[in-house]
């Protein structure tokens, strides 16, 4: 198997700065130091244009500018603030004015303005994640958790009865208003031991997660870089 | 009231979320709709503050010449650089053939994919120096894990099946199967450690529903980090 | 003969405690040598499809032609190797069975990988074009509001796609409302946000039909939502991806992966047994 080079000089480069970041390994170097300070760089600056770009001008901007020259998503209406579900016109203006005082963090006595951004952003997302984890996480999965223990097929009945006995033992675990002694102790210690077969599948899974991005990257340096394949 | 209101807001806003997850009228979706797009511009803007506090944190290493400043040069450089092009090539910068893209796919991907690959050298390390079997939790914690490792590859079922042949057709036929270690790490995945992951969905649901609410109802005020 | 065998457990005490001495660096060597060894030279293991897997197999198979798909691809370079394989072999699927396409991405590192698999893949298919039959709406920043933003209509999320056009524009588009549009949601994710949010902000509040894909790493908390029905399939990792290639009659990245990750596996298996038994040489000998 005889390597035949790409003559592509991104790749080259890309193989080079891959090179850098695994001679971590031996021992931490100028050249993992330079890749990993010109990745910090990279990063940060793509992320101010991607979210400008992909957020601020199409969802911000544009409706902004079209409001103010008279028009909005829904051509047919008019007003300056005559908003409907998709068309909000300078309404925007106050979502731009609390993306703005998020700088004011940069300013030590007027940082406390931030703290009208943050309110929106939190307020938002604590209300969507408490209704989703209450209908998603919760309602369902208790719905999902009342299988027949008996239904006629001894295996099935079996597995269906480990079940519902580690799912109970491992919340009662998480139950720290009382001691765990006696029954609760008890249960809590069987809660216990299938958490930790939990925990052991989750560990073969990381394992199995780690070495697969360790294969992708030795794929990329055999075929693209070296062309072995 | 330089906290107050805004937890008040924060309160209006989180209660009004909530109702719209009840409430279809346009009164309620419309106004809803409006703060869920408002939050998405105000997160945005928080990507480029945090881009924005890069540069100005390394800026300020740069001049006060810190142990290591060259490495902060490039940083720079790199963050302007890309900053720049991708300003400077509109809102298509990620499409194929413009120097944006060249940028992701020869420098950012390539980096981020590499960072990640090193866990894998440091999983096996860890797993030779600190995975110590002391208890009968960790050990059954350790059986498990190596079940799953090796069940969940080829070569785990090409071992059992090698090392089971010779019960092939002796045994019945769904037991032969059974006792393969793939079998035995579905059976793992889809009943105990089933049972634990869900109680601990179910336990991390009222641990988020219990916080939302402290967080709406400003018992919890964390979030509104500074002086007044 | 008990003299005999305490000198056979002195010796191996012996040689616990000089592996216990063993610099780190030949473990990432022996590491290396072994994910790379099969990539050069195949062990061709055979590959069997398990129940989650097949599960999204038959979930995609069941498609109409001309229904409308959702895929959410909230990955990033760091998930190359698992959820690109995934990405291409769904997405071919479902060109295939001419299904119409619509790809958001709410990671920002990303919307220019996604978008290269998904052109990489639209070129096998020379009838199917942007704006008809798929569209890469791109990214959004804003995690579950993004989400729960498109219940009210995916266009007021995107009023622009990827590629600058504008989204109302699009063919496609004209026929694509809320959720109710489509069939099926295909979350490909590599953690937050991904699957676990779209579960729970939109299968839990849409009820709308989900299949994922996801890293190894988040695999396991996602069986929950296997078994209450909320997720009809689950491809889980290299392994996921390699076994749903198999089940589509594909032999991509992910199954020429596996061999290295079967020598991985036994290896870090290995190490913690080596580790251990470290451990009993020391105790052995009191250190």
């Amino acid at each position: 198997m005889t390597p035949h080079p790409t003559g592509d000089l991104g790749i080259w480069v890309a193989a080079l700065l891959t090179l850098f970041i695994l001679s971590f390994i031996y021992k931490d170097n100028p050249l993992y130091k330079f890749a990993e300070h010109l990745f910090v760089g990279v990063s940060a600056g793509y992320y101010i244009i991607l979210n400008f770009w992909t957020v601020i001008v199409p969802n911000l901007w544009e409706p902004l500018k079209l409001a103010f020259t008279g028009h909005g998503v829904n051509a047919g209406r008019e007003g300056l603030f005559a908003a409907e579900l998709g068309d909000y016109r300078a309404w925007l203006i106050f979502p731009a004015v609390l993306g703005l005082l998020l700088f004011s963090r940069f300013f030590g006595k007027l940082s406390w303005l931030s703290r009208w951004s943050l309110a929106i952003i939190i307020g938002v997302y604590a209300g969507i994640k408490t209704t989703g984890f209450a209908q998603g996480d919760f309602v369902a999965q208790v719905q999902a958790s009342l299988v027949p223990l008996w239904t006629g097929h001894p295996l099935n009945d079996l597995n269906a009865l480990i079940f519902v006995v580690g799912l109970i033992t491992s919340l009662l675990f998480f139950f720290y208003s009382r001691e765990h002694k006696g029954a609760l102790g008890v249960s809590s210690k069987v809660g216990v031991y299938f958490l930790m077969v939990g925990f052991g599948a989750g560990y073969g899974y990381t394992v199995m997660s780690r070495i697969s991005l360790l294969i992708g990257r030795f794929q990329f340096l055999l075929d693209s870089w070296l062309g072995m394949r | 009231m330089k906290r107050e209101l805004p937890l008040f807001l924060t309160a209006v806003i989180g209660l009004f979320m909530i109702l719209s997850f009840f409430v279809p009228h346009q009164w309620v979706s419309v106004p809803a709709d409006f703060l869920q797009v408002s939050a998405i511009i105000v997160v945005a803007f928080g990507y480029v503050l945090g881009g924005a506090n890069v540069l100005r944190v390394n800026i300020d290493a740069i001049y006060k010449r810190i142990p290591g400043w060259p490495f902060k040069l490039v940083l720079i450089v790199g963050l302007v650089a890309t900053l720049t092009i991708g300003a400077i090539e509109g809102p298509g910068f990620l499409n194929p053939g413009t120097r944006s893209k060249w940028i992701y796919n020869q420098l950012y991907s390539p980096m981020q994919a590499t960072m990640f690959a090193l866990l894998a050298f440091f999983i096996a390390s860890a797993a030779f120096r600190a995975f110590r079997i002391r208890t009968v939790e960790a050990g059954l914690l350790a059986v498990a894990a190596l079940l799953v490792m090796l069940g969940r590859v080829p070569v785990g079922n090409v071992v059992t099946q090698w090392l089971t042949g010779s019960l092939h057709g002796v045994i019945p036929e769904g037991l032969w199967n059974a006792i393969q270690i793939g079998s035995i790490q579905d059976w793992i995945m889809n009943v105990p450690q089933n049972a634990a992951k869900r109680a601990i969905l179910i336990g991390a649901a009222f641990g988020v529903m219990a916080t939302g609410l402290r967080v709406i109802l400003g018992i919890e005020r964390s979030y509104l980090s500074g002086e007044d | 003969m008990p003299n005999a065998a305490k000198g056979v457990r002195e010796r191996l005490a012996g040689l616990a405690l000089r592996m216990g001495t063993l610099d780190r660096r030949w473990i990432f060597l022996v590491m290396g040598l072994l994910v790379l060894y099969p990539l050069l030279f195949p062990l061709a293991l055979p590959l069997q499809i398990t129940p989650p897997v097949r599960g999204f197999a038959d979930a995609m198979d069941q498609l109409k032609p001309g229904s409308t798909v959702l895929m959410s691809c909230d990955y990033d370079p760091g998930a190359i190797p698992e959820l690109v394989p995934m990405t291409r072999t769904a997405f071919r699927q479902l060109l295939s069975q001419d299904c119409k396409v619509v790809v958001t991405v709410l990671w920002n590192g990303g919307p220019g990988l996604v978008d290269s698999v998904l052109r990489e893949v639209a070129r096998e298919f020379p009838d199917k074009h942007y704006g008809v039959d798929y569209v890469n709406l791109g990214y959004k920043a804003g995690n579950e509001a993004v989400m729960v933003l498109m219940g009210q209509g995916v266009a007021n999320a995107f009023p622009r796609d990827y590629r600058g056009n504008n989204t109302r524009g699009l063919p496609m588009m004209r026929e694509v409302g809320d959720y109710s549009t489509f069939a099926l949601l295909v979350s490909v994710s590599a953690g937050y946000p991904g699957t676990k949010e779209w579960v729970q902000q939109v299968q839990a509040r849409f009820h709308l039909p989900m299949v994922a894909g996801v890293t190894a790493v988040s695999a396991p908390e996602y069986y929950p939502y296997l078994q209450s029905g909320q997720l009809r399939g689950l491809l889980g990792g290299m392994a996921g991806a390699a076994e749903y290639e198999k089940a589509r009659g594909e032999s991509g990245t992910a199954t020429r992966g596996m061999d290295a990750q079967s020598l991985g596996h036994i290896f870090v298996a290995l190490c913690i047994l080596g580790g251990n038994f470290v451990q009993w040489g020391r105790r052995r000998r009191g250190a």
